[in-house]
């Protein structure tokens, strides 16, 4: 076994522990032996996603297929894309972790990151297809004055991409660290390097054939897992569960609820970042876009929701899996009986537990590939943001050529990756635990509201949007500085000012209270022209005649 | 697309037909997912022991976990509710316009596309 050691891994997910989602890729690891087998597994499958960049290079001339890779992936393909981009390292290895700790509490994180999926669906999926092209400022633009929503949406997506780009840059490093026996600094300038690699040479083509293969290989790792779990108890779930309830120390209070959710203000809160969270995510936002039409679109969810369901039920199985094949077996555990390399580690005894070395490094390249495709994802809806949003419409008021977008666009994945290599390096002491929490607030209360109501109410105006946005992302970072998470964790301060560590519930409130009452006070002629476009908009909204079509692969 | 075309096709029956479905179908399932979800969290928050009840007697497994599995099902059976709706009757609905529209002659080509986005 390789990950002989007694330290504290905390590559948690955001959505694990006490202070919930904000623990994050936290803790410090310490480096391991070269684990040969992994290794060699990440090795192809870095060969093979390098191909396929050189295959998509050969396809993305314009903008269209650097974006979007001209709206040529099928419904099937983009749900398990969307799944790719969504089930995260962290949320492997945390929600599992969480399962292994607390039982019942981590199906609880589990439901609340799905159930914004079919809200997505119902609500704003085929919209949101019908009216944009590139990226949602797009669509938050379409009936109002390009200059300050564009830029307010860019400097929303930015926020978002960064905080999550620094949480998945600084977990991978500690990742690696304790998987590979890299060093992590070396982990971070890879995983930096071929993120630029992705995504400048294969645009979204590329980006998304890396996350449907990395989807493939982490469904495919986990139902073996959980299979090979359930088949020690000859696939009998109510002999897994009574033998984890025997070992476990908290014996029967692991199938139940436990004190992960105890106040109604928390539960509530956090439930709305997790469901307009997810869908105020840029890089979520921007995998409409791939799709011909609404109908793929809405495919795209049926099939995301149907994949990312599954890995949850998954997890679910695989931390019991853990606490009765790796918590009884003393391989696994320091002198003090807990795992080795911290409780997130659960999920990966257990692939060793059941398919040995051979297995583990399997496990250890997918967590790894997980990273990479999260990240390639990030990094396209940052740049898409500054080059189609602040350089094309807003610096260039959309005077520009396609040469010269696809230019900045490229360096500004280029100035992105070099970037996220720097602040994954600067932070990895730090405690980040906050960050992702952080990224789900600003994109429910600053992203969200403005895609809602630009969509849903014509009474939106320009003002309204602006202003609406603008509070929203400021409350949203006010509060979260406020909460415990920061006030108290990361500055060490003895009592938090805003008692509570999820503030969407407040934030998002005061984002659409001011996108109502700046818009319902707007008097000027150009408001007036933008309540009077909603009309066009609602109906290609409704219809998509006039939506741009695609162009076949 | 122009305020013109846009009203014709707003007073077009199928339209008014699609809209109305669509967005009764669409507020029921968010209205069903949003309350079955706030159900689960607000009997967490407040009697967690209901959940802890045993399915059989003497068996280990306790209400919560089919409970919380058929949430998972139950958020995946929505989004396959609405997507059958939306393939047939209202893809029907939407082509009926479309070829409506085209008819009269409104309808907006790629071309006036770009300078609209």
């Amino acid at each position: 076994m390789k990950l002989r050691q007694r330290l504290l891994l905390t590559l948690g997910a955001w959505g694990v522990c006490g202070t919930a989602w904000a623990d994050a890729l936290t803790g410090q690891t310490e480096k391991q032996a070269v684990n040969v087998h992994a290794i060699v597994m990440f090795l192809l499958f870095v060969a093979a996603t390098l191909g396929i960049t050189y295959w998509a290079s050969k396809r993305t001339r314009t903008t269209s297929d650097f974006y979007t890779a001209g709206g040529g992936i099928t419904g099937f393909q983009n749900g398990l894309a969307i799944a790719g981009d969504y089930m995260s390292a962290a949320s492997f290895l945390g929600i599992s972790a969480l399962v292994f700790t607390s039982g019942f509490d981590g199906l609880i994180y589990s439901i609340g990151f799905l159930v914004g999926w079919p809200i997505i669906l119902f609500l704003i999926a085929e919209r949101l297809r019908n009216l944009g092209r590139y990226t949602f400022a797009d669509v938050a633009s379409y009936r109002l004055q390009q200059k300050p929503i564009r830029s307010l949406a860019a400097v929303g997506s930015l926020a978002t991409v960064a905080l999550y780009l620094i949480a998945q840059m600084v977990g991978a490093g500690q990742l690696i660290k304790l998987l590979f026996g890299l060093d992590y600094n070396i982990a971070v300038i890879l995983v930096g390097v071929l993120m630029i690699l992705y995504v400048t040479f294969g645009g979204m083509l590329a980006t998304t054939w890396v996350q449907i293969i990395k989807a493939v290989l982490l469904l495919s790792g986990a139902s073996f897992m959980a299979l090979a779990a359930l088949w020690h108890f000859g696939f009998s779930p109510e002999a897994m569960f009574a033998k984890a309830v025997e070992v476990h120390a908290k014996h029967e209070a692991i199938m139940a609820p436990g004190t992960l959710v105890s106040d109604p203000i928390s539960a509530i809160s956090l439930g709305l970042a997790l469901m307009f969270g997810t869908a105020g995510l840029p890089h979520i936002l921007m995998r409409f876009f791939t799709v011909a039409d609404a109908k793929e679109a809405r495919k795209s969810v049926f099939y995301a929701t149907g994949f990312i369901g599954y890995f949850y039920i998954l997890t679910f199985i695989i931390g019991f899996g853990a606490i009765t094949l790796v918590a009884t077996n003393p391989q696994y555990l320091d002198g003090a009986g807990k795992l080795i390399g911290g409780g997130n580690m659960a999920a990966v005894h257990l692939a060793h537990a059941v398919g040995g070395n051979l297995f583990l490094g399997f496990i250890s390249a997918v967590a790894f590939a997980t990273i990479l495709a999260v990240v390639a994802g990030l990094a396209l809806a940052g740049a898409s943001a500054v080059s189609h949003d602040l350089y094309a419409n807003v610096f260039r008021r959309g005077k520009v050529n396609e040469a010269q977008e696809m230019k900045v666009s490229k360096i500004a994945t280029i100035v992105l990756g070099i970037l996220a290599i720097g602040l994954g390096i600067l932070f990895e002491k730090q405690n980040i635990a906050f960050m992702v929490g952080l990224a789900f607030a600003i994109a429910a209360s600053a992203n969200f509201p403005i895609i809602l109501l630009s969509m849903f109410w014509k009474g939106l105006t320009t003002r309204g949007a602006f202003w609406g946005g603008a509070i929203g992302l400021g409350v949203s970072v006010v509060l979260v500085v406020l909460s415990p998470t920061v006030w108290v964790d990361v500055l060490g301060n003895a009592k938090a000012i805003f008692p509570y560590s999820y503030p969407a519930l407040f934030s998002m409130a005061a984002a659409f209270i001011g996108c109502w009452l700046f818009s319902i006070t707007d008097h000027s002629v150009s408001a007036e022209a933008e309540r009077e476009a909603f009309e066009a908009q609602f109906v290609r909204s409704q219809t998509g005649i006039g939506a741009e079509g695609a162009v076949a692969h | 697309m122009n305020a013109v075309a846009a009203a014709k096709i707003r007073n077009n029956p199928h339209f008014q037909e699609l809209v109305a479905k669509r967005s009764r179908l669409g507020w029921i399932l968010s209205a069903i997912m949003l309350g079955l979800y706030y159900a689960f969290i607000l009997v967490i928050a407040f009697a967690p022991q209901a959940l802890a009840v045993p399915v059989a007697q003497g068996s280990v497994i306790t209400v919560g976990i089919p409970i919380g599995i058929a949430l998972i099902l139950v958020s995946f059976a929505l989004t396959g509710i609405y997507v059958h709706k939306a393939n047939t009757e209202f893809d029907r609905l939407t082509q009926a316009i479309r070829d409506g529209a085209a008819h009269d002659g409104a309808f907006v080509g790629r071309a006036a596309v770009r300078g609209g986005v």
